[in-house]
């Protein structure tokens, strides 16, 4: 399988047995996502053959649905403008005749409270107004959901990059009474700890092949990340001693009234924390805002900001990696008005080599690298503005291990270098690196921790206080 | 009460309809009767079903900007052919409805844009009409005549026939599981794909179905008017476009409300007759149609902040 000149899958040998959880991990542009288009259907492989069932010959999007095989995708795949029992009606074809609405509605429905118990989902609300981990588990119970025979293999790309704990936790329990009752799943997540404990096998890939393909029990989380051929390191960062220096360059006052108020100074990485959608991404709106007016752009911008959803505010889709990257450096780029080439190319090839873009050249359009290479792009956007402050909204979703390892480092010596950096995150780890971490519950800061104090324990604690949990 | 987002595209159209209504009843109380409301919606019906042929390739992401040069491509045949020799008319009103759905297909194959190929498709439409009636002429079939004209009882013409374009384009459009394909392909194509549809055949059936609305239109405009003009329909292209966007529809995303459709074209037609009765000189009355249709989209833009406001609290 080969994309122009990139080569995206090599000689790999994959088979799924019913009855089981396979695995897949690997590096963002490992293959992951190519080779869940060849066996959905998306894309027929220029050598080598796939077979559904033992049958091999037919190929394409219908003979895969007909088989049995089902796909939740990485970039969340419902009709925005549709309620959500007819996003139903289109992914269950055979869901004819009269009264469908009905009967889609009732399946949903049971498809719902069986995955996700609890869930207090409108399934007559158009996908428009729910919210994006509500999104998710629509669409992974649609995926689910069978009419007459039920769905055999389940490929879930990336399945709990919007949900948080409790709700992971759920669909992961769901999928091992899946497994038990004979279907198969495919798993690819980036959550080592959800691979390890779901799968029965896992199937690491790297650079288009299989490099490993063991039972889950010989793995641990070390030896997994070893064998995607980035390095575990354990050790703590070194937290920046000198805090609070100063004046603080970005502050608010509580939020909803209550709460705490929040505060950056320079040089400092300012984590939020909290469970997944709860006023994270509208306080980092709610701070560009204060320093850029919605009417009339700075002339000079303070802030730079790194969405998390890049599909929808990240990436201009139709054009080149270059321009992606440059657009918010272009008035530092330009003289008179026009652009200086010879400036912005330097400009991408310094990019290029910091971050290593996996790209034969910056010219090449955005959407022809990986979600992770994409990600590093936007992030790279905001690093090369003169821009003292960066706000991100969770921006590593779905990026892989070593990329991730390889932004870290830079955003430590950006911040060494006097760079303040505001950081949502919905994976521990990330919110561990931070100076100071800001815990969110329902809109408002309930908790500052600073240091040492910076534990996942103390995170959940805070997100879950009160008993009550959201 | 909770209102979905769909009832709140519906209230404004609706409200602004009233509002205008009440305006016009207002100024001219002779206006509320039979004959009167027959005068002020009648040329309303080729408006609304041309609009809702809009809204149907609005429905798919498209933009059709051939629709006025068509409808009076459709009435120059009807005003023709359909009326000479009606099997003849048929079979040219099948040519076009499948002229339409290649365009669809074409315009989906080749990843053209929808501007490009329908602006080019409207010197072709434009064409064939003068071809057909170089000089105003012709006339109005007998059938179709009748049926503009009849009377039936206590409502009048127009208004049933703008409540059954609504209610048989709602049942098509929201109600249907074709209906559901076509909003899905202009939502998420790419999920519609992957779902196993034909999004080529989906597309070119849109097409087809909107080349049928706006064949219709062409022979409700004749039916009205008596004879036809190769230019008669030109003012369609816009009007139905405004029409769609006054009734809640957007550009891009499927979001379309067929009822809202048939609402804007009404609202699009009592515009002019308001501005009229107001004594507008007809020199400033475009700019004043203008005006109004910047007040009702302000007032939705305001309406859609209000929603996300309370959405987020």
């Amino acid at each position: 399988m080969t994309f122009g000149a990139v080569k995206a899958l090599d000689g790999v040998d994959l088979t799924i047995h019913a009855g089981e959880c396979v695995g897949l991990v690997g590096h963002n542009g490992a293959g992951k996502s190519t080779i869940v288009n060849v066996i959905n259907g998306s894309l027929t492989p220029h050598a080598g053959t796939v077979s559904y069932g033992g049958n091999a010959g037919q190929h394409g999007i219908s003979v895969a649905r007909a088989n049995g095989i089902r796909c939740v995708f990485q970039e969340l795949s419902l009709c925005p403008n549709l309620t959500v029992s007819e996003n139903v009606r289109i992914m269950h074809g055979d869901l004819k005749g009269w009264n469908w609405r009905s009967r889609a509605l009732a399946l949903i429905k049971a498809q719902l409270k069986e995955i996700f118990p609890g869930h207090n989902i409108d399934c007559d609300s158009t996908i428009d107004d729910l919210s994006i981990a509500e999104r998710q588990m629509v669409e992974i119970a649609i995926s689910f959901a069978g009419i007459g025979q039920r769905p055999k293999l389940i490929i879930l790309d990336e399945p709990t990059s919007s949900l948080d704990a409790g709700l992971a936790a759920q669909l992961m329990a769901y999928v091992r009474r899946f497994v038990a009752e004979g279907g198969s799943v495919l798993l690819i997540s980036h959550i080592l700890g959800e691979i390890l404990s779901t799968s029965d096998r896992i199937v690491v890939m790297k650079d288009g092949r299989v490099v490993a393909d063991r039972m889950a029990f010989e793995f641990n989380s070390r030896s997994l990340v070893e064998a995607m051929g980035s390095v575990v390191r354990e050790r703590e960062w070194q937290r920046s001693t000198a805090m609070k220096a100063g004046s603080p360059v970005l502050s608010m006052s509580p939020r909803r009234g209550h709460g705490l108020a929040f505060e950056a100074y320079r040089g400092e990485i300012v984590g939020l924390a909290g469970l997944g959608g709860h006023g994270q991404t509208e306080a980092l709106l709610e701070l560009y805002l204060s320093r850029n007016s919605n009417w009339w752009a700075a002339r000079r911008r303070e802030t730079a900001f790194v969405a998390g959803d890049r599909s929808l505010n990240g990436a201009f889709a139709l054009w080149s990696i270059l321009k992606n990257l440059s657009i918010t450096s272009l008035g530092e780029l330009s003289s008179r008005g026009m652009i200086d080439r010879g400036r912005e190319d330097r400009l991408g090839e310094d990019w290029k080599k910091r971050i290593e873009i996996r790209t034969p050249d910056m010219q090449n359009r955005i959407l022809s690298l990986s979600g992770g290479n994409q990600q590093k792009v936007l992030f790279a956007r905001a690093l090369a503005t003169a821009a003292g402050i960066v706000l991100m909204d969770d921006p590593m979703r779905g990026v892989d291990v070593g990329t991730k390892q390889e932004v870290y480092e830079i955003l430590r010596t950006e911040a060494t270098s006097g760079r303040t950096f505001v950081w949502y995150s919905t994976e521990m780890d990330e919110i561990r690196l931070c100076d100071r971490v800001y815990v969110f519950r329902e809109g408002a800061i309930v908790a500052e921790l600073v240091g040492d104090d910076i534990t996942e324990k103390h995170i959940l604690a805070a997100s879950f206080s009160e008993g009550k949990a959201a | 009460m909770k209102l979905s987002s769909g009832t709140l595209r519906l209230i404004i159209p609706a409200v602004s309809l009233a509002l205008l209504l009440a305006a016009v009843f207002y100024m001219q109380p002779r206006a509320m009767s039979y004959t009167g409301l027959n005068l002020l919606f009648n040329l309303a019906v080729p408006i609304a079903l041309a609009t809702v042929a809009q809204m149907l390739i609005m429905a798919v992401n498209d933009l059709d900007l051939s629709m006025g040069t068509f409808v009076s491509f459709c009435a120059c045949v009807t005003a023709t052919f359909l009326q000479a020799s009606p099997a003849m008319g048929v079979l040219i009103f099948l040519g076009a409805i499948a002229a339409y759905a290649a365009m669809g297909m074409i315009i989906h194959v080749r990843e053209l844009p929808s501007i490009v190929v329908t602006l080019g498709m409207s010197f072709f439409w434009g064409g064939l009409a003068v071809l057909m009636l170089p000089s105003p002429g012709g006339e109005a079939p007998g059938w179709v005549r009748w049926l503009m004209t009849s009377k039936p009882p206590f409502v009048p013409m127009a208004i049933v026939a703008s409540v059954v374009i609504a209610a048989v384009t709602h049942f098509l459009i929201m109600r249907s599981s074709f209906g559901v394909l076509i909003r899905g392909v202009g939502g998420n194509f790419r999920s519609v794909e992957r779902a196993g549809w034909s999004v080529i055949r989906i597309r070119a059936a849109t097409y087809a179905l909107a080349a049928l609305f706006a064949v219709l239109s062409g022979i409700a405009l004749v039916g009205l008017t008596t004879s036809a003009d190769a230019n008669i329909a030109l003012r369609y292209t816009l009007l139905s476009i405004a029409g769609v966007i006054l009734g809640g529809g957007e550009f891009v995303g499927g979001r379309v409300s067929p009822i809202g459709a048939v609402i804007g074209a009404l609202t699009l037609a009592l515009a002019g007759s308001f501005l009229s009765f107001m004594r507008i000189s007809p020199d400033w009355q475009i700019g004043a149609q203008g005006a109004i249709l910047i007040v009702v989209l302000a007032l939705r833009l305001f309406l859609n902040r209000l929603e996300r406001r309370e959405k987020i609290q």
